[in-house]
């Protein structure tokens, strides 16, 4: 589907007005016939960006296949809150199988469907970053080299929330958890290590990755109505801050996945064919500052201010700002 | 042996309550455990804690289902949970709340166990005013202790100087002496 | 120094204080307390040279430890459930090559249904695997079983899986006597390898084995256990003629002496079943409890020495032979095959349901009384198997069975404790 990004500055804020738009061009969550693939009820912590994240994308994927699909979910705080029998909170049929096996159970949903000739519904595996890009990474990338008709979600909260707060792959640098506490000579998680699966995943050549924010609804709609509309493997990865895990308030879920966006520490892109397609500019740039001391999780960096560790992460903003060309007026580096 | 329940939500300290007891009666030379009830719940789920606490060793391992001592963290949960379930008919129940037992829409069940003794007292207000945190169980703890004489108001304080260190203990000390003396000098409850 | 701590702190503490070298941890409820703590004191530099890993798998963190073991360094990790599956192959690879590395069990149950209780079928799964397999009752012998698991594991050049019970004993808070640093380094040697990735002497670990060796390989891994049926006694006297305190060993009795039945357990379940044994005796009941702290190596000689008299054993068990039925009955009545005594088995505790002390007094009676069918499952809502049983009868298509459960159980008792 082609769109056309509408900006709405006249309101002063960064809100998108849903009415203002025309009737199509509207979220699904505007909409009266809405799916709600993950209903009320659930047991998300207040202010679960990972809730928010999946709700909004799974129903973009039931609308965009006429509810004719099947989720493949991993172990994981989504699954916890989301599935305690008898009071499952899922509208669609859905899976729980372990850990780290997400990829390849929705490989084998897909193989089946092909073998039953039923193309016409479509699969979907979600899991937190822990399963995407540690325990389940030999299974996401045997998914991806083979091109299985999958759409994989990834919901980012940058560390094992289910479990209690430990790091994962995608743990950022600085970052307190409990398997990276804020103690000895670097506190919290090193610094220059840790995985971007969406660059993986660009590497595996397949025909769409894309990065998402919960800060941008209309835009991770948007992207998995794209995937939906392209077959083979895809892969999105969504930025989903966690309260909990991030020591942060609750009710400032947005404004920080909003900031991580707009500081350039989280790039909003859609690569096709493995190459860098489009990108979600930054009207103005924000210090990493403004987003890290929103996050207790962050705490240490600022009582005392530890510069060289606000300059090494501010430099990795500018990394990615330069990388993806987020800014109008800097040019995009070799991809 | 005291054997106590405490129910409350996530997040609002229901195990560090459990630990605290058992933590101060050690302190007191007695012999103590405490346990969660080993959820996976998420923040404002209702969780329980337990705490044993006795003069000879402990080796029951089974959750407490028969307590003599009730803690109610939130009284939202009287009316979701049957908090009261095996509580000893001489049992004594610590109430957080701002209301009266009989405000809380108990007065049939207060009638139905004459002997239970309920104290209803605002632990979470008072941590509000030193920590400007509601979270009630350091009251609570303080509060049991001043109804009981179960544990000794310095080993209250030891414990919860265990638990946090530095300020926030000495903070919370503030709060175990008000609602040490809170509920000894106000009548409340029955 | 007595102190009152939560059952994983103890135990962190525990493992510092046997100078492990390399760490490789992957969490998992309900071991993650251990491993955070452990993570917390390397990076602070309270454990010396430590090396820790933040690895992407169970399978990864053990492998680490081979690699680490086999170079030399004395290797922890700790695990439960799906993560002791997730490891499996380097499990018994570990096990194989004979590399002495201590891993702490929280025993959790395995899915699906997905369930991070306590119960026993994790490392039952495993027991076959050639690791030593030591159950603690309490958190004070959790800590003094991982002391001495190390010594064990490197006398031996055998792995050694210390199980605690997942929540009971890990998140449990409750007075434990924590050992000084003299005290551990008195009893716990330097790891002397005895096999090294060394360039002054360079040896192959790990080559292929033919029909022609293997079942030798293999029946020494099995000496090595029947060398620990010796070591593992001796070891706990060593550890308390240090510590002035009896831990482990192979089974422990609580008045066996003229017991006609007799209790036997695995784990933290034991001191409800003491508690048990004393109420039953004051009604003049005849009863004992076997506590089985070394469950591999399986001590069938010590068990027929203690048990002989009694006429019946009752196996109270947190596990499940799917098929079948128990899984320590069996090696039971093998121990006491030829002899008179009734083994039952009592299957309890699964997936973290409470094992109450008038559960296992009901069970003395009626098994005393009228006998048991075999295998029992104790506290068996047979209304709600029922009700399942004739719907899956009367339709095809009758759903996933755990929610068609709940429904059953929550429409049937409505209880929320
Ligand atoms: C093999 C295995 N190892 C460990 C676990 C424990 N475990 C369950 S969920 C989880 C972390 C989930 O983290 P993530 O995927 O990031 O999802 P989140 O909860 O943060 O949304 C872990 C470690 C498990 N279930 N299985
Ligand atoms: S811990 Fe974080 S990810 Fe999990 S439910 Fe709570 S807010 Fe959501
Ligand atoms: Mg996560």
């Amino acid at each position: 589907m082609s769109y056309q990004r509408v900006k709405f500055y006249q309101t002063g804020t960064f809100t998108v007005g849903n009415r203002l738009l025309d009737e199509g061009d509207r979220t699904v969550q505007a909409r009266t016939d809405r799916s709600n693939s993950l209903n009320s009820g659930h047991r998300a912590c207040q202010g679960c960006g990972e809730a928010l994240g999946a709700r909004y994308a799974l129903d973009a994927v039931m609308r965009a296949t006429q509810n004719k699909m099947v989720a493949v979910n991993a172990t994981g705080c989504l699954e916890v809150f989301s599935s305690p029998y008898p009071e499952s909170a899922w509208q669609i049929p859905w899976l729980h199988s372990v850990f780290g096996n997400a990829p390849a159970v929705a490989s084998g949903v897909a193989a089946a469907l092909r073998a039953k000739g039923k193309t016409d519904i479509r699969v979907v595996a979600q899991g937190g970053d822990g399963a995407t890009v540690d325990i389940g990474f030999g299974c996401l990338s045997g998914m991806f080299e083979r091109n299985d008709d999958v759409l994989y979600l990834c919901y980012d909260n940058e560390a094992y929330m289910n479990t209690g707060v430990q790091r994962s792959g995608a743990t950022p640098a600085r970052a307190w958890t409990n398997t990276t506490q804020a103690v000895g000579t670097e506190p919290g998680n090193p610094m220059g290590i840790g995985k971007n699966l969406p660059r993986i995943a660009m590497a595996h050549g397949i025909p769409f990755v894309a990065t998402a924010s919960v800060a941008d609804l209309h835009d991770l709609e948007t992207k998995v109505t794209k995937a939906m509309s392209i077959r083979g493997a895809r892969y999105i990865h969504i930025h989903v801050p966690c309260p909990l895990g991030w020591k942060s308030d609750p009710a400032q879920t947005i404004k920080v996945a909003r900031l991580a966006v707009e500081s350039g520490l989280f790039p909003l892109f859609e690569a096709e064919g493995g190459v860098v397609s489009d990108r979600t500019p930054i009207r103005k740039q924000v210090p990493v500052e403004q987003y890290l001391a929103l996050q207790g999780r962050f705490k240490h960096l600022f009582n005392p201010r530890d510069e060289e560790a606000l300059a090494a992460i501010q430099a990795i903003a500018d990394r990615n700002i330069h990388l993806y060309a987020l800014l109008p007026t800097k040019p995009a580096m070799e991809t | 042996m005291i054997e106590i329940r405490i129910h409350g939500r996530g997040g609002q300290g229901v195990v560090t309550a459990a630990e605290l007891l058992a933590a101060a009666a050690f302190h007191d030379g007695k012999v103590a455990q405490a346990f969660p009830s080993f959820g996976s719940e998420r923040t404002g789920a209702p969780v329980t804690a337990f705490c044993r606490i006795d003069t000879k060793p402990i080796r029951s391992r089974e959750p407490v289902t028969h307590p003599n001592v009730l803690f109610i963290q939130d009284s939202t949960l009287l009316h979701q949970v049957n908090v009261f379930s095996g509580l000893s008919d001489q049992g004594i129940v610590m109430m957080n709340s701002t209301r009266k037992a009989e405000e809380l829409g108990l007065n049939d069940w207060i009638v139905q166990h004459p002997e239970v003794e309920i104290y209803s007292f605002p632990a979470s207000d008072l941590a509000e005013k030193h920590l400007g945190r509601s979270i009630a169980n350091v009251g609570m703890v303080a509060g049991f202790a001043s109804v009981t004489g179960a544990l000794t108001k310095e080993a209250v304080q030891y414990a919860i100087q265990e638990k946090f260190p530095g300020k926030l203990g000495a903070l919370n000390v503030q709060v175990a002496a008000e609602a040490f003396d809170y509920v000894s000098s106000h009548k409340i409850g029955v | 120094m007595k102190q009152q701590i939560e059952g994983s702190q103890a135990v962190a503490q525990a493992v510092a204080l046997c100078r492990p070298e390399v760490m490789a941890c992957y969490p998992i409820s309900p071991q993650t307390h251990i491993v955070e703590t452990l993570s917390r004191k390397v990076k602070a530099g309270e454990i010396g040279n430590c090396q820790f890993l933040n690895v992407e798998s169970e399978f990864g963190a053990l492998s680490v430890l081979i690699g680490a073991s086999a170079m030399g360094a004395r290797s922890y990790t700790a695990t439960t459930s799906q993560g002791l599956l997730f490891m499996a192959e380097a499990v018994y690879n570990a096990a194989g090559l004979g590399l002495p590395i201590v891993m702490t069990i929280a025993n959790r149950a395995i899915g699906a249904p997905i369930n991070i209780w306590n119960d026993h079928s994790d490392s039952m799964a495993m027991r076959d695997a050639g690791w030593l397999q030591l159950f603690a009752e309490d958190n004070q012998e959790a800590v003094d079983l991982h002391i001495q698991a190390f010594r064990l594991a490197e006398e031996l050049s055998c792995p050694v899986m210390v199980c605690m019970d997942g929540y009971i004993l890990t998140h449990a808070f409750e007075e434990v006597d924590l050992p000084t640093q003299e005290q551990v380094d008195d009893f716990l040697p330097p790891f002397e390898p005895v096999q090294v990735l060394d360039p002054q002497d360079p040896v192959s670990i790990g080559a292929m084995v033919g029909p022609e060796a293997f079942t030798e390989v293999r029946y020494l891994a099995h000496h090595k256990h029947l060398q620990a049926l010796e070591a593992i006694p001796r070891i706990s006297q060593a550890f308390q003629d240090i510590f002035q305190r009896s831990s482990g060993g192979l089974l422990k009795q609580y008045h066996t002496d003229e017991a006609e039945t007799l209790l036997l357990a695995l784990g933290s379940v034991n001191g409800t079943i003491k508690d048990a044994v004393d109420d039953l005796r004051t009604e003049g009941w005849p009863v004992g409890a076997i506590q089985l702290c070394s469950y591999r190596p399986f001590p069938s000689h010590a068990l027929r020495h203690v048990a002989h008299n009694a006429k019946r054993v009752i196996v109270i068990e947190k596990d499940l032979a799917v098929g079948n039925g128990g899984i320590v009955s069996g090696e039971v009545k093998l121990a006491l095959q030829g002899l008179p005594t009734i083994v039952d088995t009592v299957i309890a505790g699964l997936g973290g349901r409470a094992i109450s002390k008038a559960a296992v007094i009901d069970i003395v009676k009626a098994a005393c009384l009228e006998g048991l069918e075999e295998p029992h499952f104790l506290d068996l809502n047979w209304e709600a198997i029922n009700r399942e049983l004739t719907k899956q009868a009367e339709q095809r298509r009758s759903g996933p069975t755990p929610e068609n459960l709940l429904r059953e159980i929550g429409l049937s008792s409505g209880k929320a404790l």
